[in-house]
C-alpha cells in the first residue's frame, strides 16, 4: 500500500461560499464523511477521505467558505488557520481551491491570497457549464499558465471532470517540489515593501514554519487583518504591535494599506483575466427576474412571511403524524418489554427509565428532519442570503442576526431543533444570544400545561372559548415579548459584540440538489441522534431515579394486602362486580403510586423547594410537577395526575384530574389552584427552563456546561420574578 | 460627487472613495469594491434598508445606512 499511515497526506478543499465547495467535497470523498471540531471553536469540521487513481489515499478537509482569509473574528481566524495550517493543524500537502466560474474574478482574490501562502494549489473550475449561459468562455490552459497552478474544469453537480481532478491531486502529491507555485502579484512598492518585511519579522517561527514567502503571506495577512478591535486572541502581541506602528506610520503618511494590498491583487487580475476570458455578450440574469419579486419592499416580504407561515405549518402538519407513530411505537415496545420482563425494579428500570428516555429524544427527529430540510434548501437555492438580508434591519433592532429569524420562529414549535438551527450563523457571538433566547419562545410543550391551567382559570360556561383563547394569545405575546427584551439586554450587556457590516453576496439562484440537502438533512439527524440523545438519555434515566428512589418508605396503608384482597375477591364476582373490582384496583394502584411519588427524592425536593415556591402560590406537590416537568414541559400533567393520585395517564382534559385540583387545598384549608396561582405557574412555565433536552442540546452546540446552566439560572430567575409579581400584586389588588 | 444610497436604481458610476470603519473598507474592497471601480446599483429597498450592487460580474448587498461611506461619481443611468 502506498497510502500507509506513516505518510498520511492531508488536502483541504478551500472556496468562496457558493461555489459548490461541499458539493464538490462529498463528489471528492464520496459522501464518507466525518464531522469533528475545529480545535478551540465550535465549527464543524468536515474531514473525509479521497482515494486517488494510484490507490493511495489522503484525508481531505473542508474549510468554512469564505471571501478572504483576511480574519476579524474567531471563526474568520480558521480560514488561515486551516489552510494555511497554523500549529497544531498541521501544513497540508495540498490546497483545492474551488472557484464558481462564472463569479471567477471575485473567486481569483482568493485563490490569490492561498496561492502567497506557498501551497501546492489545483484550482477546480467548477460550474464550469455554465459559462455559456453567463455569456463567457474561459481558456483554461492560458488561465492555468498565467496563474501558474493547474487548472481542472469541472462540475461538481453531476460529476463531470472529477476524475481528472483526482489525478492532477495525485500528480502532485508525488511531485510536490514542482507544484509549489509563485506569486501572482508581488508587492514591488518600495514602502509597502518595507512594511511587510517590518511585520514579516515579528511572524512567529511557528506560523512561518521556516518559509520565506509563507511569512510575507501571513504578514500580509496580518496588515489587512490586525487592529485594535479585532476579535483575534491567539495573535501574538509582538505581531499585533508591529502591524498597529506600521499603520499608524502609513496613516499619518496619507497611505491606506489596506488599499494598497487588496487593489494590488486585484490589478494584477485585472490585467490578467483578459488574456484567459472573454466575456462575449452580455446576460440578464435570471436571478434578477426573481429577485424583483422576493426583494421587492412590499411584495418580498409579504412572500417571505407567506414561506415561513408554511414551515411553520409543515413542521406541526409533517411532523404531527410522525412523532405520533413514534410515540405509539415507543408505547408498543414498553408494553411488550414489560409482558417479557419479570415485573419489578429492573423492569421498570428498563421500561420507565431507558427506553422512555431514548424515547424522549427520538420524539424530536421528525422536527430536526423537516427543519433541516427547509433550511437546506432554503441555503442551497441562495435564498437565505436574501433572508439575512430581508431581515437584518428587524432583527438588528434587538442586536440579532437577520439569519436569526427561522430559528426563531421554529422556536415556537420546539427548541431543540431551533438550537440546532441556529448553525446558519457564521458569528458565534450571534449563534449563542439566539439560543439564549429561543427557550423563551412559546413551543408546543407548553400548550397541554396552558391547555390544563387555563381550563382551572376560565371555567366552562357562556364565552368561555373566546376568553380561554384570548389568554392563550396573551401567554403567547407576553413571552414573546419577553424573549426580545431578552435579546436586547444580553445583547448590550453579557453578549456585547462589535458592530458587524452587511456586506454579503447575493448569489444566483440554483435549483437545490436533493443530494446536498438530503445530506446535510442526515448528517444533522445522526449527530443529534448520537450526541445529543445521549446526553437527553442520560437525564431521563436520573429523572426516573429521583422519581423511583427510595423504594422503601413506609406507607400510610397496606396497598399489597388491599390489592390481593380486591384481586381474590375479583375471582368470584362476575359482571358489573367484577368491573367495579377493577376499577378499584386501579384506583389503589394510582394511590400507591402517587404515595411513593410524594415520598421520593423528587418528592422531597419538592418539599425542600417549597419555600421558594409558597410566595409564587405553589405548594409542594406543584413543585414535584415542575420537576417532572424537567423531563418535558407537557410531563408536567401527567405529574399532577400522579400526584394528586389519579395515575400517570392524565390529560389536560381529564374531567377528575380538573376536578381533584380544584378540591386541592393547602393545610389551612385555602384553595389550592386559584385563578391568580394558576395565572402565576402559567407565566413561571413561560419563562422557566423547565426542559432538559434543551440545556442538553445548548450543552452539545456550544461545547460545555457554562452556557445551559447560565441559560436555567437566568430563566428561573425571571420565571420566579415575574410569578413573584403576579401573585403577590395580585394578592394586593385583592384577587384570587 | 454623490454617495451610493441617494443613487438612483439602475444607475451606473465609478466608485471614488471608501470611508467609515476599517472592516467595512477591507470588506467592500476584498468583494472588490476599490475606487476606481465601475459598479451599478441593482436594487434599492427603503423598508428593508438594503441596497444591491453589481461589481465585477457579481452581486454585493449592504445597508443603506453603510451605502452613504461609499462616494462615487459619474454617475449615468
Amino acid at each position: 500500500m502506498i497510502g500507509s499511515l506513516t505518510q498520511r497526506r492531508t488536502v483541504v478543499v478551500a472556496g468562496n461560499p457558493n461555489t459548490g465547495k461541499s458539493t464538490l467535497f462529498n463528489a471528492l470523498t464520496g459522501g464518507n464523511v466525518k464531522v469533528g471540531n475545529y480545535p478551540g471553536i465550535t465549527v464543524e469540521r468536515h474531514v473525509g477521505t479521497l482515494r486517488l487513481p494510484d490507490l493511495s489515499t489522503a484525508e481531505l478537509v473542508d474549510c468554512p467558505g469564505t471571501y478572504s482569509l483576511s480574519a476579524r473574528s474567531r471563526e474568520e481566524f480558521l480560514a488561515l488557520e486551516a489552510v494555511a495550517g497554523l500549529p497544531p493543524i498541521g501544513r497540508p500537502d495540498l490546497v483545492v481551491v474551488v472557484v464558481d466560474a462564472t463569479q471567477i474574478t471575485r473567486n481569483l482574490y482568493l485563490t490569490l491570497q492561498i496561492i502567497e501562502l506557498g501551497l501546492p494549489v489545483v484550482v477546480a473550475l467548477n460550474m464550469f457549464d455554465q459559462l455559456p449561459a453567463a455569456g463567457m468562455t474561459i481558456d483554461v490552459e492560458t488561465m492555468a499558465r498565467t496563474l501558474g497552478v493547474p487548472v481542472v474544469p469541472v462540475v461538481a453537480r453531476d460529476g463531470t471532470g472529477i476524475d481528472g481532478l483526482k489525478r492532477q491531486i495525485a500528480a502532485l502529491l508525488h511531485a510536490p517540489q514542482r507544484a509549489r507555485p509563485k506569486w501572482c502579484w508581488q508587492p514591488t512598492d518600495a514602502r509597502l515593501r518595507a512594511d511587510i518585511d517590518a511585520v514579516s519579522a515579528r511572524v512567529p517561527d511557528a506560523w512561518a514554519d521556516g518559509d520565506l514567502e509563507r511569512r510575507d503571506a501571513i504578514a500580509l495577512w496580518a496588515l489587512l487583518s490586525l487592529d485594535d478591535d479585532d476579535e483575534l486572541q491567539d495573535v501574538p502581541v509582538a505581531l499585533r504591535t508591529a502591524v498597529g506602528e506600521r499603520r499608524a506610520a502609513a496613516d499619518a503618511a496619507g497611505r491606506e494599506l489596506e488599499r494598497e494590498i487588496i487593489q494590488g491583487r486585484y490589478a494584477w487580475i485585472d490585467s490578467h483575466e483578459p488574456a484567459f476570458l472573454r466575456q462575449t455578450r452580455q446576460v440578464n440574469r435570471f436571478s434578477d427576474r426573481i429577485d424583483r419579486v422576493l426583494l421587492h419592499p412590499a411584495a418580498g416580504f409579504v412572500l417571505f412571511l407567506a414561506i415561513m407561515t408554511f414551515l411553520f405549518q409543515a413542521l406541526f402538519t409533517l411532523a404531527d403524524p410522525l412523532i405520533g407513530w413514534i410515540e405509539d411505537a415507543f408505547a408498543l415496545g414498553q408494553s411488550g418489554l414489560r409482558s417479557v420482563l419479570a415485573p419489578g425494579l429492573f423492569a421498570d428500570f428498563l421500561v420507565d427509565g431507558v427506553l422512555a428516555g431514548i424515547g424522549a429524544f427520538v420524539v424530536f427527529l421528525p422536527q430536526i428532519l423537516i427543519l433541516f430540510l427547509f433550511l437546506g434548501i432554503m441555503e442551497d437555492s441562495g435564498y437565505m442570503a436574501r433572508v439575512a438580508v430581508l431581515m437584518d434591519r428587524v432583527m438588528r433592532a434587538m442586536r440579532l442576526n437577520g439569519r436569526a429569524f427561522v430559528p426563531l420562529l421554529s422556536g415556537y414549535a420546539c427548541a431543540i431543533p431551533a438550537i440546532l438551527a441556529t448553525r446558519t450563523m457564521d458569528r458565534q457571538r450571534d449563534r449563542l444570544l439566539t439560543m439564549l433566547v429561543i427557550p423563551l419562545m412559546t413551543c408546543s410543550a407548553r400548550l397541554p400545561v396552558y391547555g390544563l391551567l387555563i381550563a382551572a382559570i376560565v371555567p366552562g360556561g357562556d364565552g368561555a372559548p373566546l376568553r380561554q383563547g384570548l389568554l392563550m394569545t396573551a401567554m403567547y405575546v407576553f413571552a414573546t415579548l419577553m424573549a426580545l427584551v431578552v435579546a436586547l439586554v444580553l445583547g448590550r450587556t453579557m453578549l456585547k459584540g462589535p458592530r458587524v457590516p452587511l456586506v454579503i453576496e447575493m448569489p444566483p439562484y440554483r435549483l437545490p440538489q436533493a443530494r446536498v440537502v438530503l445530506r446535510s438533512m442526515w448528517q444533522q439527524g445522526r449527530e443529534f441522534m448520537t450526541k445529543a440523545g445521549t446526553i437527553i438519555l442520560a437525564c431521563s434515566i436520573a429523572m426516573w431515579l429521583l422519581l423511583t428512589f427510595p423504594r422503601d418508605v413506609t406507607l400510610s396503608r397496606d396497598y399489597s394486602a388491599e390489592r390481593a384482597t380486591l384481586e381474590s375477591a375479583s375471582i368470584v364476582a362476575a359482571g358489573a362486580a367484577a368491573e367495579d373490582i377493577q376499577e378499584r384496583i386501579a384506583a389503589l394502584d394510582a394511590e400507591e403510586l402517587g404515595e411513593r411519588t410524594r415520598a421520593s427524592y423528587a418528592g422531597r425536593i419538592g418539599h425542600r423547594i417549597e419555600p421558594a415556591l409558597v410566595p409564587l402560590g405553589f405548594d409542594w406537590r406543584v413543585g414535584i410537577g415542575i420537576l417532572g416537568a424537567f423531563a418535558a414541559r407537557e410531563v408536567f400533567v401527567s405529574s399532577m395526575g400522579i400526584v394528586f393520585g389519579i395515575g400517570s395517564d392524565a390529560d389536560p382534559e381529564d374531567a377528575v384530574l380538573r376536578a381533584r385540583l380544584r378540591a386541592a387545598t393547602w393545610p389551612d384549608g385555602r384553595t389550592l389552584f386559584t385563578p391568580l396561582m394558576c395565572l402565576s405557574l402559567m407565566i413561571f412555565f413561560a419563562l422557566a427552563c423547565q426542559c432538559m433536552s434543551t440545556l442538553a442540546v445548548i450543552a452539545r452546540e456550544t461545547r460545555g456546561w457554562r452556557w445551559p446552566a447560565f441559560t436555567f439560572v437566568y430563566m428561573t430567575a425571571l420565571a420566579w420574578l415575574l410569578s413573584l409579581a403576579v401573585y403577590q400584586g395580585g394578592h394586593a389588588l385583592g384577587f384570587g | 460627487m454623490a454617495t451610493l444610497d441617494d443613487v438612483d436604481v439602475g444607475s451606473s458610476m465609478t466608485l471614488v472613495s471608501l470611508h467609515g470603519a476599517r472592516t467595512l473598507r477591507r470588506r467592500l474592497m476584498e468583494l472588490g469594491l476599490l475606487p476606481g471601480t465601475q459598479i451599478r446599483l441593482v436594487r434599492k429597498n427603503h423598508l428593508g434598508g438594503f441596497v444591491e450592487v453589481e461589481v465585477r460580474r457579481s452581486r454585493v448587498s449592504l445597508r443603506l445606512t453603510e451605502a452613504r461611506n461609499l462616494h462615487v461619481t459619474g454617475v449615468t443611468t
